[in-house]
């Protein structure tokens, strides 16, 4: 009775960060399965996205969340040129040349945030940040479950899109069949570009919510990059509940193994998890 | 492939023949846009359309279904043919085009909310024909429409294409099987390693020496 009242914390946080995780992952899912491209800058512009959120609360007064409103075209914008100016020219030469270039988009958006905002951690301290309340014996930070509603909201928002409109299915079809999107009348280097803008435009949501959950620095973009690779395999390519789920599970296996194993041993327990899942089924839970 | 001329007027039928390897892709597919040729002109009403990409071709009216038909098979029915009418001329007509699509193979909208890799394979290329059909085409490219399907479902392929043409489409079409192209077609060209070596309207043709001994062998 004792050990399932103590676990209730760690299982209620784990599922909520996972919600969290799973916005960190979406955007580098959707580029992932539809263009091909492994964005390793993909945490980095989440973490620009943070600083976004860091510049809309103390120079700007407004609050971070409510900033989304500019953050999200905004980050279209930077996404969609990225793909459109630099990817989609290297994509001609190579895939390897892609991953160059978003290994160097990374380089710079660190440095950038070096000089700019100093190697200083950084947080969203906003008047809710630190609030929580109980439920039955535990203790739930405001910001947790708003990690995780957001994230049901993002990804319902993204599956509809997919579904419903004429853009949402031509993104399927370049990601099941290149050649033949593009006998559709499809423009497919459009379609991703379009694909990297929603992808960058989930990375500033990504990055307002780790802002408000956790500190940032200007390399946090790095671990959390790794965090959504995992997540990314262990959902399947390319399956939005997959992950959703994948990145709840993750959430799971990282405060459950601190909970057992103590708090270093908490990125052990979640990776062995991924390659456990994936030595079982190779594809991913949700994977086709 | 080299030295290739051809042409296919309005409102015509007309067959590509030639073994494996002799181009005949290479050709739809270059008319297409998908590949450029490294000289020369291909002309669609009177424009040049050698140097447009595939997205430009399908908006100006030609539509290719390849070699396969690689429908898009984690899509539905009903979405591969939404998707087919995707340039913003065929969308403003997309649930006309659908009914007709749908009266050519009834079969498809018993099935629409299926996901298109469930479809038996005769199906699958009746999805592809469709949704070729679906970008309100005024010329359609078929590459190998019956490729390694049984005789039945070929044949209801080609009753559903002779539909379509008395609507007036032009169609240019890629066959393996001589004989069928010969009664199908008005002319045909025959290929042979990335050259014509003749042309003519198929019942010349079926007299031809050379085509009898090559094809019929009498």
């Amino acid at each position: 009775m004792s050990l399932l009242s103590d676990l209730a914390t760690p299982i209620v946080m784990g599922i909520l960060l996972g919600g969290l995780y799973s916005i960190i992952a979406l955007g580098l899912s959707l580029v992932f399965g539809v263009v091909k491209e492994i964005n390793i800058a993909h945490g980095d512009l989440v973490i620009l996205g943070s600083y976004f959120g860091f510049v809309a609360l103390t120079i700007v007064g407004i609050d971070p969340i409510l900033s989304l409103i500019i953050g999200i075209p905004l980050f279209f914008g930077i996404g969609f040129a990225i793909q459109k100016y630099l990817l989609n020219r290297a994509f001609r030469i190579s895939m390897d040349a892609t991953l160059i270039i978003a290994f160097g988009i990374s380089i710079i958006l660190q440095n950038t945030f070096q000089l700019v905002w100093t190697p200083l951690s950084r947080g969203l301290t906003t008047s809710y940040a630190l609030a929580s309340f109980s439920a039955g014996p535990i203790y739930v930070p405001l910001v947790y479950l708003l990690d995780l509603i957001v994230a049901i909201l993002v990804m319902f928002f993204l599956r509809e899109l997919l579904r419903r409109t004429y853009m949402g299915i031509a993104i399927r079809s370049a990601a099941q069949d290149r050649m033949a999107a593009q006998l559709m009348g499809i423009n497919t280097n459009r379609v991703y570009a379009l694909t990297f803008g929603i992808s960058t435009a989930l990375a500033a949501v990504a990055g307002v919510f780790l802002g408000l959950t956790f500190p940032f620095t200007p390399v946090s973009g790095m671990s959390f990059l790794i965090i959504a690779l995992g997540v990314v395999v262990l959902g399947g390519l390319g399956s939005i509940a997959g992950t959703l789920v994948a990145g709840i599970a993750f959430g799971l296996a990282q405060t459950l193994g601190g909970y057992f194993f103590g708090v270093a041993a908490q990125m052990l327990v979640a990776y062995t998890m991924v390659l456990v899942v994936l030595a079982v089924i190779p594809r991913g839970i949700f994977g086709r | 492939m080299w030295d290739v001329s051809l042409s296919v007027n309005s409102g015509e039928i007309v067959a590509i023949i030639g073994a494996n390897g002799s181009g005949k892709s290479t050709l739809l597919n270059t008319i297409s846009g998908l590949m450029h040729p490294a000289q020369g002109s291909i002309e669609f009403a009177g424009n040049d359309i050698s140097v447009l990409e595939p997205f430009h071709i399908v908006d100006l009216g030609i539509a290719l279904l390849p070699e396969g038909g690689r429908i898009f098979p984690d899509l539905t029915v009903l979405e591969n043919l939404k998707i087919g009418s995707y340039n913003r001329k065929a969308r403003s007509e997309s649930s006309h085009n659908l009914q007709r699509v749908y009266q050519l193979f009834p079969v498809l909208k018993t099935k629409e909310a299926q996901l298109a890799k469930t479809l038996s394979g005769g199906e699958k290329q009746m999805l592809a024909l469709g949704r070729s059909l679906m970008s309100d085409p005024k010329l359609i490219l078929l590459d190998e429409m019956s490729l390694g399907l049984a005789p039945l479902l070929v044949n209801d392929l080609y009753r559903a294409l002779r539909e379509i043409r008395e609507r007036g489409l032009t169609i240019l079409f890629v066959e393996q099987n001589v004989r069928r192209s010969l009664t199908e077609a008005d002319r045909a060209y025959i290929m042979e390693t990335g050259r014509i070596v003749l042309s003519g309207n198929v019942d010349d043709l079926r007299e031809e020496e050379k085509v009898k001994k090559a094809y019929f062998g009498t």
